[in-house]
């Protein structure tokens, strides 16, 4: 917002285009994300015309076909890449030399899919095509729908994830809803991309060091690009027990919403 | 974007956007053990597939200085069977057979006498661990030259004195750090490691780099159950870098 001072040195200065105060640009940019969502939206309701107005129920069209489809394609791909990356990691349980061999973690079999390495490779390489297929669309959907402007955690959301997660963890009092996501969730969700990016370019390195050997240096060269693979995997490790906790404890509604699109009495106002 | 509407069109609404995720459940059919293994199999080729498209015939995988390379103990040896399948390394030859112009049998002072590369590269094992070694030897490729091979089959198949068989895209097997190898560290190649004559494909995986070498193969037809000994039991069989 433009101060006093401003203010009196604009009476005397030529006419200009006002400037646009940036609390109305967000709210500009705003109505162009809505616009856009309905754009996205492939069926907007009908109102219904009867004499006798019947009763409204408030919804909202909170999940697009292509980010449902990838969350459930990603969903089913993410588990099997983890428990056969677990069996993977159960043949060479370490990040160090091979000679001596310094046990990091016993991973129990009953945790890991594939039974023997060979069987678990086999599913590492068949689903990383549909974990990566799902990302590339995924990304793209975000990026050119504009979509993106309903989970993206900015830096305008740094403010309000302490109130959030000591609402969560320390029973703090709860911050309104403004939008789809609070700004935790924003972090989450956000966190999640990332994770997702460095898990398949570290899983490129990996699958062909030769050929993408100019990459990895990036991860400080392939010995240790296994280990920020696996670090990849742990933040999704981190992010999933939260994420289905907070799913449960939202109920059936917010559950249901990412198979129908449809939320039904969303929290927040709008 | 809150909208109003009417229980039953948005209960409409929901059920016809449910229905459109309907082929995701698609890929349920991997619940299903008999038909998973089959799916999985699938997979694995396609990804070879891919890696064959990958490959780049004339790109070097990484090479190291010597102060990189770990010291010779800490080298590992890996075998699947015994690591001392008792060659006689006196009577030793190697068998050349298929589609070569001079088949027969070959010693090692022949292998020994073509161009010498030494290299340091990384031996990358399937199981995830990795350690830069040095490596010496003939270039394949001089030596399916030296026998007349056609190069332009498809495969090389090797026999070794352990049973373990392995066999190799053409296009690896050219590619010019791929050896006869015959010596690690600037020594000839000890029992454990697969004197006197291994593999060595810094573009492929350890499993591929077959030791003891007793019969190579040029030929264009894999039969099922021959293509490698982990392959034929679930590996991929491109297992490349």
């Amino acid at each position: 917002m433009l101060n006093e001072e401003e203010h009196e040195e604009k009476k005397y200065a030529a006419p200009q285009p006002a400037p646009v105060p940036i609390a109305e640009a967000g709210a500009a940019e705003a109505t162009v994300a809505k616009l856009e969502m309905v754009a996205a939206d492939p069926e907007p309701p009908q109102p219904v015309a009867t004499a006798e107005e019947p009763a409204l129920v408030r919804a909202a069209y909170e999940h697009p076909l292509p980010i449902r489809i990838t969350h459930w394609v990603n969903a089913i791909s993410l588990f099997v890449m983890v428990t056969s990356g677990l069996r993977i990691f159960r043949a060479f349980p370490s990040f160090g030399a091979k000679i001596p061999e310094k046990v990091l973690l016993d991973i129990p079999k009953s945790l890991t899919l594939g039974g023997w390495l060979g069987g678990a490779l086999q599913w590492h390489f068949t689903f990383m095509w549909f974990f990566a297929a799902s990302g590339v669309f995924y990304l793209a959907y975000q990026m050119t729908s504009g979509h993106y402007r309903t989970m993206l955690f900015t830096l305008r959301d740094i403010p309000g994830v302490w109130p959030m997660a000591r609402h969560y963890f320390f029973f703090g009092p709860k911050p309104p809803a403004t939008g789809q996501y609070n700004p935790l969730q924003k972090l989450a969700y956000t966190s999640t991309i990332a994770f997702g990016v460095l898990s398949l370019l570290t899983g490129i390195i990996l699958f062909k060091p030769a050929q993408f050997s100019s990459l990895a240096f990036l991860f400080g060269g392939f010995h240790l690009t296994r280990l920020w693979h696996f670090a990849a995997m742990c933040g999704f490790l981190a992010f999933i027990p939260g994420h289905l906790i907070m799913v449960l404890l939202h109920g059936w509604s917010n559950f249901f919403s990412m198979l129908s699109g449809w939320k039904r009495e969303p929290e927040y106002q709008e | 974007m809150i909208t109003r509407l009417e229980g039953k069109e948005l209960k409409r609404q929901s059920r016809r956007q449910l229905l459109k995720l309907a082929p995701v459940a698609a890929l349920g059919v991997f619940a299903f053990p008999k038909v998973s293994d089959r799916l999985v199999a699938a997979g694995v080729r396609f990804s070879d597939w891919a890696s064959g498209a990958l490959f780049r015939s004339q790109h070097l995988a990484p090479t190291f200085s010597n102060s990189e390379v770990v010291p010779f103990a800490k080298f590992p040896y890996n075998g699947y069977d015994v690591l001392d399948p008792e060659v006689d390394l006196e009577k030793w030859t190697l068998t050349v057979e298929g589609d070569v112009q001079h088949p027969g049998e070959y010693k090692l002072a022949q292998i020994q006498a073509l161009p010498k590369i030494i290299q340091n590269t990384r031996h990358i094992c399937v199981e995830g661990w990795d350690v830069v070694g040095s490596f010496g030897g003939a270039r394949v490729s001089d030596f399916l030259m030296l026998v007349g091979a056609n190069t332009g089959a498809r495969f090389l198949e090797v026999e070794c004195a352990d049973d373990y068989y392995e066999s190799i895209d053409m296009a690896s097997v050219l590619h010019p750090q791929s050896l006869l190898c015959y010596e690690m560290y600037r020594q000839p190649l000890d029992r454990g490691h697969g004197a006197p004559l291994r593999l060595q494909m810094p573009t492929k995986l350890g499993y591929k780099q077959a030791k003891y070498l007793d019969t190579i193969r040029v030929s264009n037809v894999l039969k099922p159950g021959e293509t490698g000994y982990w392959e034929d039991q679930g590996y991929s069989w491109f297992g490349g870098l």
